[in-house]
């Protein structure tokens, strides 16, 4: 079943159009990414779901109730972490999580959520003093705390150091595991690619495309590209009698070979067959980058 | 509602240094002006009240009023919305509103502390007349309180960042101490100032708190303007403030 449903959605500020023509559906307990550039309009398209933002046109339904008619309502299913909401410097963890679940009719134990997202022992400290990973977990706990059906994450991970995103990464994986739908916004091409079941590109408040991450990618040919440097010469046309090989091309002492398929097994095995070793190796596959790149003919970062 | 009341006001007591400035100077300035001696006599000027029965107390009272109203509200508010508490709070069923509601009865509640300990340590300490119409004097406090908050509230819809705040505050705090007598007791002042200090809300609630300490009923036009200025304010800071 459909958890958000938003029909050509459009908003425009006094200066500019956010979002031009926007429409997706999110089913029950997925991970839904929307990706894309800075300024695309994604922060402006969940804030019309999560009701923050009236939109100028379209239709958003979220667990069938209309953001704008029933913003109660939605407050209860949906939980939302925002780019640019903090708290107080000198709340106290504990202080802020008993403050939020008394804001919703039947909180989760905020004690026990506090533990999954790792933050058990940071209960007595201000909000002030915690890193950027620790806030961000505490964001995510504030909004799961009413137990909502759906929960909005955006730019979770951005400014965190690659540790601190991947744990943050998990935490997300174990919230979706609990049973919640999630749409996570991000403008990083590996996080909707490791995360995301399904993921919206997002372009200039218009969406390119709507499908798996792998989808994506094989609608772009799915290409691969494999670089080594050979133990012994050899002739072009020994790869390119591959069927899956559509291109060899040379720079200096490296051969880079582009095709699909199973490339890399193939490509191996013939220079195998020939005594050849493909020294330092590396197999490079097309990424939602690419995918990104292809669709709108714009470089994603 | 009584859980974020009960945060916030702990969130209030951990900035203990804005606390005791708000309390503590105006006291401090009250016991220790109260103390030299020729302000405890009968002042001809004043129509034979004593300094330190009237027009010290409600002055000092008023800095209080105004310290909270145009330097500590509007600095809470404009950082809440500068870090995006109130954008925070704005996903949960609670509304933002709410928390804005808690800031004015704080407010109003840490002024009530501190004309509560300038009344009583004036008379314990100096000797000073206790304010001889109560009920009129708590209904003045609450009223000229409320209005001047309010003009806090606009401060706080205006000021574009949270270090701004104060700056702007500022501008607001002292020409209104100066039209209200602080450092002119409204008696000396020249007639068109008089009508300036007659219309600008923290004047009249100057005075009116003098009033009733005196044991006179409060002006009727004083009264007025201080309902006006909770209304004109309330409606612009209604119309002007941005949750984020």
């Amino acid at each position: 079943m459909k958890v958000i449903e938003v029909r050509n959605l459009h908003k425009r500020y006094p200066d500019h159009v956010a979002v031009d023509d926007v429409s997706f559906e999110v089913s029950d307990g997925e991970i839904f990414g929307i990706l894309g550039p800075n300024g695309a309009g994604k922060t402006t398209t969940v804030e019309c779901v999560a009701g923050l933002r009236t939109p100028d046109r379209g239709t958003v339904r979220v667990t069938g109730i209309d953001p704008q008619q029933d913003r109660d309502a939605l407050r209860r299913v949906l939980g939302a972490q925002l780019q640019s909401a903090a708290l107080p410097d000198k709340i106290k963890v504990w202080e802020a999580m008993d403050l939020y679940a008394s804001f919703y009719p039947d909180p989760t134990d905020w004690s026990e959520l506090l533990e999954r997202v790792g933050l058990g022992d940071k209960r007595g400290t201000y909000f002030g003093k915690l890193s950027g990973g620790q806030r961000q977990r505490l964001s995510v706990a504030l909004a799961l705390v009413g137990r909502p059906r759906v929960a909005v994450l955006d730019e979770l991970t951005t400014g965190l150091d690659p540790q601190a995103r991947r744990d943050t990464w998990e935490l997300v994986e174990q919230v979706r595991d609990s049973g919640v739908t999630i749409v996570l916004v991000t403008h990083f091409m590996e996080e909707a690619e490791r995360l995301c079941d399904r993921v919206a590109l997002i372009d200039a408040g218009r969406v390119a495309a709507t499908d798996t991450p792998a989808g994506l990618i094989a609608q772009v040919g799915g290409a691969q590209r494999l670089r080594f440097r050979p133990t012994a010469p050899f002739s072009d046309d020994l790869l390119l009698a591959l069927p899956e090989v559509t291109e060899v091309a040379r720079s200096g002492q490296q051969v880079v070979v582009t095709g699909t398929g199973d490339l890399a097994p193939a490509v191996m095995l013939t220079l195998a067959n020939h005594q050849i070793v493909p020294a330092d190796l590396r197999v490079e596959q097309a990424t939602l980058d690419d995918a990104f790149l292809a669709l709108t003919g714009r470089k994603l970062s | 509602m009584r859980k974020l009341l009960f945060v916030e006001t702990k969130l209030h007591l951990r900035q203990w240094p804005t606390m005791v400035f708000t309390i503590g100077l105006p006291l401090a300035l009250l016991l220790g002006l109260g103390s030299i001696p020729d302000l405890g006599k009968p002042d001809p000027a004043m129509g034979g009240q004593r300094f330190i029965d009237t027009q010290l107390p409600a002055q000092m009272t008023l800095l209080a009023v105004l310290t909270l109203a145009c330097s500590v509200l509007p600095a809470v508010l404009v950082t809440y919305r500068e870090q995006g508490v109130l954008r925070r709070m704005s996903t949960t069923p609670v509304p933002p509103g709410r928390l804005l509601a808690a800031q004015l009865i704080i407010n109003l509640a840490i002024g009530t502390v501190s004309v509560f300990l300038l009344v009583v340590l004036g008379y314990v300490v100096l000797g000073a007349a206790m304010p001889k119409q109560l009920p009129g004097f708590v209904l003045v406090f609450l009223l000229g309180s409320a209005a001047l908050l309010a003009l806090g509230l606009v401060i706080a819809s205006i000021a574009p960042t949270g270090k701004s705040a104060p700056g702007i505050g500022s501008v607001v705090m002292f020409p209104l101490m100066f039209v209200a007598g602080m450092w002119i007791p409204r008696e000396v002042m020249p007639d068109a100032l008089r009508v300036v200090s007659d219309y600008s809300v923290a004047g009249p609630f100057a005075q009116a708190l003098r009033d009733t300490w005196a044991g006179h009923a409060p002006q009727p036009l004083h009264l007025i303007v201080m309902v006006a200025g909770l209304l004109v304010f309330g409606g612009i800071a209604i119309r002007l403030f941005r949750w984020e």
